[in-house]
């Protein structure tokens, strides 16, 4: 059928020692080995972006990648962006209150899209944001209130680096 | 009780203090989905849970042979398949709601398939992976059958027939004339016609349809957790499994991942529950996209429309005549309802006093269609609004002024239109107004002839249109006489506990309408207590309550209503305790943000506290035969319903009539045909709004669906009917980089029939959109004289056909 390997996976900063089949793609690996079902599978073909996760800080597509194929790799899940308590991220924080979000499916894969934006561009362009999602579907919000989350969660990145360390 | 709730309010509404309806606030649901700890279907299978690949049929019409499971079920893990006929002998088919009794439909296909994607077999496994190795293996003998595609060659005479026995392709067609037709045709100078193709499309949601069902011999009870939008849906998941109907509770605490209308999905829940019952497993079945894009079911209108105007010199519209046939695939099940609904808004907008509705529905050897939003209400939209963009072309009249000039004046209201709906309220012409301001339209005018003066092809759209609200099912009445339902009810319970504390119970599941928050909002205005401290929670369906499903606009004004019922009702406890313990009669008492109190002395009152104790603890307090508790249940029918359809064809279809403006910029590459839409706003009335972000983000998500129904999406068929567009690499949808930065502007005309003046929205923008954007199109061709466009979507090949011929033409 097919093989079997152990990977060691850093997944939202807890490295995991596991045993996956060659062909489980890390979007499987995550959901129903890990639990992590926050990462959602749209397409499984690549496009919809609903199973973005951030690899080494970059977004991915979950569904394209083998779970074999992040070992020795970090991965960021949403459930890894908020705190131990549930507290919300800048940008978790943004898209509430934007209500940038309907249904609710996109959502992780956005936010994590928008997360990688936020901390990889410096001063992103209108061209800059419309690529940073590009490649996320939303089937509900027309962009609009994504947008204005992007807005909101770049100005609190922009208010916390001129708070001066203490 | 029932008529004073829905006699409408007479006099100037004015605008009544309100503590939290129509404020800014958060939307309660966003905080579980931004952590990623929604509660999806998928989410839920437990490691112990069968999974259901299918196997699809690849011919658009085959008689099925012998089906070969030998080398499937020798792969480990796989438990079983299961054939159409095995599933045929121990269920009944799936329900249709025209009176078509030759017209059988079973999850997996028995006899013969009837469309290239038809499911015939299921594999179950104990994974997902290991089920589709399993249909893989399946070898099904297949006698290639004459197939028919194409609608109009479907509702001929010679076409080869996908029901054979049932004689003919055409499942309903139905006449309507309403108003003096020859006297209002006598009154026009002249007629245009427009005949408009509406492409078959779909909402295709993120999340595909997904069930779990599980069998428990012991309590003889089928769970089933589903992501559904479904009125009906426990009924006739336990009528075709043959079992009751309280041995099926379907839980709806489950978050759907968008459905706008699609997410029906008997025919998987009738399979999965099958399953689970024979083989005494939690069984699964889970869509994967391919399964979605053609096996599911889920396919939308598709239609060929001719609608034509009557109207005088000076652009008077008399007369509205409309043909529509619809392609409503292999199996039309609830889909020709669609062709009914819009006959409550059959002169959109417009004074026109008579109308003539010819719907015809046929069967072709394509997926099944399915309710999408808006029910039927955006192609026809589509239909009228490019007949009266044709009617200003050919008397050269400026397109908005035509509409203005046609619009239903705001104290013309409630109006009657000739096919007997009476539209509750609107103030277009402010609409239009507030439409032309946000879009600058003289600056919009001067963009679009700066662009042309650069070499593209730029045109403006408008489109003014109606969003019924308050679905009912009289539409199943009007295309089917034998169905005589005027009931489609939604409840709410609103409970206090003996802390105080406050749930508002429903029965429905949530594809991202945010009904959590609308319910806490629409409870703590009625009851004046903060939404925050308000808890709302979903009962299954058995511990529920009636419940029609949030389809058709209707949980705003619907289940608001419900929640304006409960809330009465409790207030008039709590009046009747604190009077009792006051002493004072109970018309002397006021309830008051959670206290009662005396209408003449407000420092004699029973706080909340009070009150709660004597209602859950207090029996010697209580008035002698008082039920202890606060427990209120409210079932509300939609208001203005109870009317079957008139001999004559009249019928009040929906309760409300929300209106939408939109105003686009377009601009068109001369090169390469690609359209870019450069401005867009919508000018939107939805009467009282309850959440104003839930309410625009509504109309930005309509309006980018509509964007892409018009530019992007099809479902299209080879000519030898083989589905064309499989995955999300051929049907697009609208990215980040195809949907404008949208402005939503909106205006309040409430409605004099729902219990705040709401109306609904969650086919806002969706209204419009296909009807703006081709407009726009054709704004943009116009200016270059090439013929207008009638086919949606508009593709770069139409419009470089449109510019070549037009150079031809005038070479």
């Amino acid at each position: 059928m097919s093989s079997t390997h152990v990977i060691d996976v850093d997944v939202n900063g807890e490295v995991r020692r596991c045993e996956t089949t060659g062909r489980t793609s890390l979007a499987d690996f995550l959901r129903d080995a890990l639990g992590l079902t926050g990462t959602h599978l749209g397409c499984e073909q690549g496009v919809c972006g609903a199973c973005t996760v951030l690899l080494d800080g970059q977004p991915v597509r979950s569904c394209l990648m083998l779970a074999a194929q992040a070992d020795g790799r970090s991965v960021t899940t949403v459930e890894g962006l908020s705190g131990v308590d549930g507290e919300l991220n800048p940008v978790q924080e943004a898209f509430c209150g934007s209500h940038a979000l309907q249904c609710g499916f996109c959502t992780p894969g956005m936010v994590l899209a928008v997360q990688a934006l936020v901390e990889n561009v410096p001063e992103p362009t209108d061209h800059d944001i419309d690529e940073a999602i590009g490649g996320n579907i939303c089937r509900c919000t027309g962009y609009v209130q994504i947008r204005e989350a992007i807005a909101k969660a770049l100005e609190a990145r922009s208010t916390i680096e001129t708070v001066p360390a203490r | 009780m029932t008529l004073q709730q829905e006699r409408p309010r007479t006099g100037p509404l004015s605008e009544p203090e309100r503590h939290y309806l129509s404020k800014p606030d958060r939307v309660r649901e966003d905080r579980r989905f931004v952590t990623g700890k929604g509660r999806y279907v998928a989410d839920l299978i437990r490691p112990d849970t069968l999974h259901v690949a299918l196997v699809a049929s690849p011919h658009p019409h085959a008689r099925i042979g012998a089906i070969d499971t030998s080398a499937a079920l020798q792969v480990p893990g796989v438990v079983a398949v299961l054939t159409g006929d095995e599933l045929a002998a121990e269920t009944e088919p799936l329900r249709q709601y025209l009176d078509v009794p030759e017209v059988q439909w079973w999850p997996l296909a028995v006899g013969s398939t009837r469309y290239a994607g038809e499911w015939v077999a299921a594999v179950v496994a104990d994974s997902r992976a290991v089920a589709e190795d399993g249909a893989e293996l399946v070898v099904v003998d297949y006698e290639p059958l004459p197939f028919v595609i194409d609608p109009e060659v479907a509702a001929g005479k010679d076409s080869p027939l996908v029901h054979p026995t049932h004689g003919t392709n055409v499942m309903a067609d139905r006449h309507f004339a309403w108003g003096d037709v020859a006297g209002n045709r006598a009154l026009a100078d002249r007629t245009t016609t427009v005949r408009t193709r509406w492409n078959r499309n779909s909402t295709v949601p993120l999340e595909t349809f997904g069930v779990i069902a599980a069998w428990d011999p012991h309590r003889e009870l089928l769970d089933v957790w589903a992501s559904i939008q479904m009125p009906q849906f426990p009924e006739q998941v336990a009528g075709s499994l043959r079992i009751p109907t309280n041995q099926v509770r379907v839980h709806f605490d489950v978050d759907v991942g968008g459905s706008y209308g699609v997410k029906r999905g008997i025919k998987h829940a009738v399979l999965a529950g099958f399953l689970a019952r024979r083989l005494g497993r939690t069984v699964a079945l889970i869509e994967d996209r391919s399964e979605n894009m053609h096996g599911g079911d889920f396919h939308g209108p598709d239609r060929i429309f001719e609608v034509e105007l009557a109207y005088t010199d000076k652009g008077d519209i008399t007369h509205i005549r409309i043909d529509v046939l619809d392609d409503e695939g292999a199996y039309p099940g609830r889909s020709p309802l669609q062709l009914a609904k819009p006959i409550g808004a059959i002169v959109g907008p417009y004074r026109i006093t008579s109308a003539e509705y010819h719907a015809k529905a046929v069967v072709t050897n394509k997926t099944g269609q399915v309710a999408v939003r808006g029910f039927g209400q955006s192609p026809t939209n589509y239909a009228i609004e490019a007949a009266v963009d044709a009617v200003a072309r050919d008397l050269g009249m400026d397109r908005i002024e035509l509409r203005r000039r046609n619009f239903i004046k705001r104290d013309e209201f409630p109006f009657r239109i000739p096919s007997g709906t009476e539209y509750d309220s609107g103030d277009y012409e402010t609409v239009l107004e507030k439409g032309i301001a946000a879009a600058d339209l003289a600056a919009l005018i001067a963009e679009r002839d700066e662009l042309r003066g650069k070499g593209y092809l730029a045109g403006i759209g408008v489109a003014s249109c109606l969003e019924p609200g308050g679905g009912n099912a009289i539409f199943e009445n009007i295309m089917n006489p034998k169905n005589d339902k005027t009931t489609f009810p939604e409840a709410c319970r609103i409970r206090v506990d003996g802390e105080g504390a406050v749930t508002a119970v429903i029965s429905i599941s949530s594809a991202g309408q945010a009904h959590e928050t609308m319910v806490a909002t629409l409870v703590g205005e009625e009851l004046g207590i903060s939404p925050d401290r308000i808890a709302v929670v979903r009962a299954d369906s058995l511990s529920g309550f009636p419940s029609q499903s949030p389809v058709g606009s209707r949980m705003t004004i619907v289940l608001g209503q419900a929640i304006h019922g409960a809330a009465g009702e409790l207030k008039n406890k709590l009046r009747i305790i604190g009077a009792h313990q006051l002493g004072l009669p109970v018309d002397e008492v006021d309830y008051r943000d959670g206290a009662v109190v005396s209408g003449s002395n407000p420092d004699v009152r029973l706080s909340w506290g009070e009150l709660v104790a004597i209602a859950h603890r207090k029996q010697h307090l209580m008035p002698p035969g008082m039920q202890p508790g606060l427990e209120m249940v409210h079932v509300a029918h939609t208001p203005r319903s109870g009317t079957l359809t008139s001999p004559e064809g009249t019928v009040q279809l929906y309760p409300t009539y929300s209106f939408e403006l939109h105003l686009v910029l377009a601009a068109v590459d001369p090169g390469t045909a690609k359209v870019e839409l450069k401005r867009y706003v919508v000018a939107h009335d939805c009467g009282t709004v309850i959440n104003p972000d839930v309410v625009r983000g509504m109309v930005y998500g309509g309006t980018a669906h509509g964007i892409g129904v018009a530019l992007y999406e099809q479902f299209a068929f080879s000519p030898e009917g083989q589905p064309l567009t499989s995955s999300f690499m051929d049907y697009l949808l609208p990215s980040s980089h195809e949907v404008p930065r949208i402005v939503d502007v909106e205006h309040c005309t409430p409605s004099p029939y729902t219990s705040h003046g709401q109306k609904g929205a969650g086919e806002a923008g969706y209204m419009g959109a296909p009807a703006a954007v081709a407009s726009a199109v054709n704004d943009a061709l116009n200016g270059v004289g090439a013929a207008p466009l009638h086919s949606l979507p508009i593709k770069p090949s139409d419009i470089w056909s449109a510019l070549r011929a037009a150079e031809q033409e005038s070479s």
